[in-house]
């Protein structure tokens, strides 16, 4: 996926951690989107990645704003450049926290209203700017700095409360299927109204694995069928690749999980619960990919 | 400075009569000031409006305590509510009533069957009678706006017909 | 044109001169008004702004924000709790220098849930970079929002402008309203700092302590450049529509030996009181305070001050008593009234000049 230097729009002085997920996300979500986008940015590792005043990492114009309001910020920016006949891309570009938690009220009120705009929630599965503590979607038994003993509750469902908005385009994607993504980015972007792409982002130091393995852990998360990658149009569910053979032959979850400290301590029962989930998930998928729901 | 309060009940288009009684007064060239005073507000609880009338600008923005004219929309309100409370000694009421109330003998009454208008022009929304253009008639019979102003605000309002009508009705049957 | 309007009705009237290409709201009792006229407008034509109901005041400043940063005029609405909720926000909208234009309604803060009268909410936000105007008149509610706009977006601001009018008192309230066709008195807006995808930049990035304090005393700078703004805005509009506005309105002060100070409503009806006193000998004076930000300079000197408070900040004292205290070291006769709507007529405020006490709080109501 190389290009010339014009094409890449996060350049080389980011401040990222070494193997991060989100900022090779962005790295091919905005060659897929091109240099006509605004991409809106609340308090996440983004916003830190960007670098510090007066200089930025990224060729694109970026407005970071703060944490709750991405969904909103971007429905007044789609309005007013709709008001002045520009076709301008705006990508709201959050994390995981700023979607599911603190930024769901904003999120679902800019979905509700239709607003010509990209969501993207690129999920570290907890809050990794502020250090690692959980947000709603840190999946169960996963440590993090609020819950060292492990998550009891589960990882919350954002992929079905996005289904329920009913929306032209919704994704899954993963930092480990750049294809897959830049494919999914580019149609959503040819779509008018509300589109939304939720994309795994394996982050080492908040899952505790080598940052060369992140590719790795990112594939093995789809594998194992932990991740599910496949698109919504409106009611009709088209399941992705890697995730057609994950129903097929998936990859022991145990792979999965001892690849990252994260998971080092959980118990038996949470591993029962996880697997039980990730058969229910797929098996919905399968059943609403087949048209049956 | 004139001082108008008018008692109704939510819903019957009090605050709109407030408005049109501004209104009327402005066309007539006067400075005028209608406020609703909102308690707790709901279909049916009594509810009163404050106006007030002069010819130079209107600074007060607090309650009307000592009014010179009260409006009663509902009469029945008058079992409720003291609506006589601070009329000024020479002060008059105004009832839509097709006679007068036990409870407002004594005081200086003008009455018209508001209600009954309001049936018989079919100015009625909702099930409930229009009572707030009709006693822009009324008024205006009773001096407080030139005839012309009063119909005047009442078009610049509604655009049905029937509201002027009812208006004129009042005007003519007021006693 | 001439005609009879509520402090809501009038404001909306206002912007949709002021023609703004973005809306976005969220209703809060008594501020409704406001933007279900502006959707009527939109809904009829006659106002092409596109509005955005949003689903919280927290998103009605956000989503302002965005737009703004596009280049356009933006506008909201809101009260008390909404611009509490929305307070991150409001912060935001100055630190990211937009000129967005925003009526407050200002209402009392629960709990107990109170709809009425009230400035602490407002007061509460005047830290925050925003320009603000205290309105009395439904004819003052409509001008203010005009000038609002041009205050805002001129090259020499580039900070937010927000206008209050007293919740029911005001917003409710009909008075006559010359509806003036604003024309090119709010000229287009050129925000130079608006997103180009021509030239991308970052905003709002990450800035280190040994710069960011630069940008704060940018606001500062671009505050005190707003008095002359204001004083050219008001002198203009003035010229153009023969109605004269400045950072108070005085009434009887010329000769006065009292003066009485207070914002909204309340010192309007203050000339009232003035003109009782004044029939008793008292040579009493009324100054409307109506900027609180800038805050004015004020020429109080050999007069005895009673400066009413709607409004109270906990521990320390009523907001315009200790602020024209540590402006200008007057000392003064600081009534607390009208809290959450309290009936405050003409008579009390000509009781509050008879029984003045220099230097003392007095709370109507409680204290003797």
């Amino acid at each position: 996926m190389s290009g010339t230097f014009a094409s890449e729009y996060i350049m080389k002085c980011t401040s990222a951690c070494a193997g991060c997920s989100s900022s090779l996300i962005l790295r091919h979500v905005l060659k897929a989107a091109g240099p006509d986008t605004v991409l809106v940015v609340p308090a996440c590792c983004t916003s830190v990645l960007q670098g510090v005043w007066p200089h930025t990492a990224f060729n694109i114009p970026v407005y970071n704003v703060a944490f709750a309001a991405a969904a909103a910020v971007a429905s007044g920016m789609a309005a007013a450049f709709e008001s002045m006949g520009k076709k301008t891309n705006v990508i709201a570009y959050a994390g995981d926290g700023g979607t599911v938690d603190i930024g769901i009220q904003a999120l679902s009120g800019a979905l509700e209203r239709e607003t010509n705009f990209l969501y993207i929630c690129y999920d570290n599965e907890a809050y990794g700017n502020t250090g690692m503590q959980r947000s709603g979607s840190t999946p169960l038994g996963a440590r993090t700095t609020t819950t060292p003993g492990g998550k009891t509750h589960v990882k919350k469902d954002l992929d079905r409360i996005i289904a329920a908005h009913h929306l032209p385009y919704m994704a899954t994607a993963c930092s480990a299927y750049p294809q897959d993504l830049v494919k999914k980015v580019q149609k959503a972007l040819s779509i008018k109204g509300p589109k939304f792409m939720h994309i795994l982002a394996p982050c080492p130091p908040g899952w505790r694995y080598d940052a060369s393995q992140t590719i790795e852990v990112g594939k093995m998360a789809v594998k194992t069928g932990m991740w599910a990658l496949y698109e919504r149009e409106y009611d009709t569910l088209t399941l992705s690749g890697p995730t057609k053979a994950a129903m097929i032959k998936p990859a022991p979850l145990e792979e999965y999980l001892k690849m990252q400290g994260r998971f080092s301590s959980l118990k038996e029962e949470h591993i029962k619960a996880i697997r039980g989930d990730i058969e229910r998930n797929l098996r919905h998928l399968k059943a609403e990919a087949e048209g049956l729901c | 400075m004139y001082e108008i309060r008018l008692h109704s009940r939510g819903g019957q288009g009090g605050v709109t009569a407030a408005k049109l009684m501004a209104l009327a007064s402005f066309r007539d060239g006067k400075y005028a000031t209608a406020a609703p005073f909102y308690g707790a507000e709901r279909r049916g609880a009594p509810i009163v409006s404050f106006i007030r009338i002069d010819d130079k600008p209107i600074k007060i923005y607090s309650q009307i305590h000592n009014p010179d004219l009260i409006v009663v929309l509902d009469p029945s309100i008058i079992d409720l509510v003291n609506v006589f409370e601070g009329l000024k000694p020479d002060g008059k009421v105004l009832i839509n009533a097709p006679e007068i109330p036990e409870k407002a003998r004594g005081y200086q009454v003008r009455y018209v069957d508001l209600t009954g208008i309001a049936l018989r022009t079919n100015l009625v929304v909702a099930g409930s009678p229009i009572l707030n253009t009709p006693v822009i008639g009324a008024l205006a019979k009773m001096g407080l706006f030139s005839r012309e102003s009063a119909a005047a605000a009442i078009r610049e309002t509604f655009s049905d017909e029937r509201n002027l009508k009812a208006a004129l009705m009042a005007y003519e049957e007021l006693v | 044109m001439l005609t009879i309007s509520t402090g809501n009705n009038a404001v909306a009237a206002a912007v949709r001169q002021a023609n703004p290409a973005v809306v976005a709201a969220y209703p809060i009792t008594p501020q409704t008004e406001i933007v279900e006229q502006i959707a009527n407008y939109v809904t009829n034509g006659s106002l092409k702004s596109k509005y955005i109901p949003v689903e919280s005041e927290h998103s009605a400043m956000a989503a302002c924000i965005g737009a703004s940063i596009t280049g356009v005029r933006t506008f909201t609405a809101t009260s008390s709790h909404g611009l509490l909720y929305m307070h991150e926000m409001v912060n935001w909208a100055a630190g990211a220098r937009l000129p967005i234009v925003m009526a407050n309604v200002n209402r009392a803060l629960g709990p107990g849930w109170n709809v009425w009268a009230e400035h602490t909410d407002a007061l509460q936000a005047r830290d925050t970079g925003w320009l603000q105007v205290y309105v009395s008149t439904v004819q003052e509610a409509y001008d203010a929002t005009l000038m609002a706009f041009r205050i805002a977006e001129d090259r020499r601001v580039y900070l937010p402008v927000m206008i209050n009018l007293d919740g029911f008192a005001l917003s409710h309230i009909s008075q006559q309203l010359e509806e003036s066709q604003a024309g090119d008195f709010i000229p287009p807006l050129v925000l130079d700092h608006a997103i180009s995808t021509d030239a991308p930049a970052g905003y709002g990035c990450m800035t280190s302590s040994a710069d960011y304090f630069r940008i704060r005393y940018d606001i500062e700078r671009s505050m005190r450049d707003s008095v002359q703004v204001i004083q050219e805005t008001e002198a203009a509009f003035a010229e153009r529509f023969g109605r004269k506005y400045s950072w108070t309105e005085d009434y009887r002060c010329e000769d006065a030996e009292v003066l009485i100070l207070a914002m909204g409503t309340l010192g309007k009806e203050a000339e009232v009181a003035v003109d009782i006193l004044r029939s008793e000998g008292i040579k009493a004076g009324s100054m409307r305070v109506r900027w609180i930000r800038p805050f004015p300079q004020l020429d109080l000197k050999g007069r005895e001050l009673v400066v009413i408070d709607r409004n109270y900040s906990f521990g320390f004292g009523g907001i315009l008593a200790t602020s024209i205290r540590a402006k200008t070291g007057e000392e003064c006769y600081n009534v607390i009234a009208g809290l959450g709507g309290q009936e405050v007529t003409y008579d009390d405020i000509a009781g509050f000049v008879r029984n003045r006490r220099i230097g003392e709080e007095f709370w109507f109501g409680v204290d003797a």
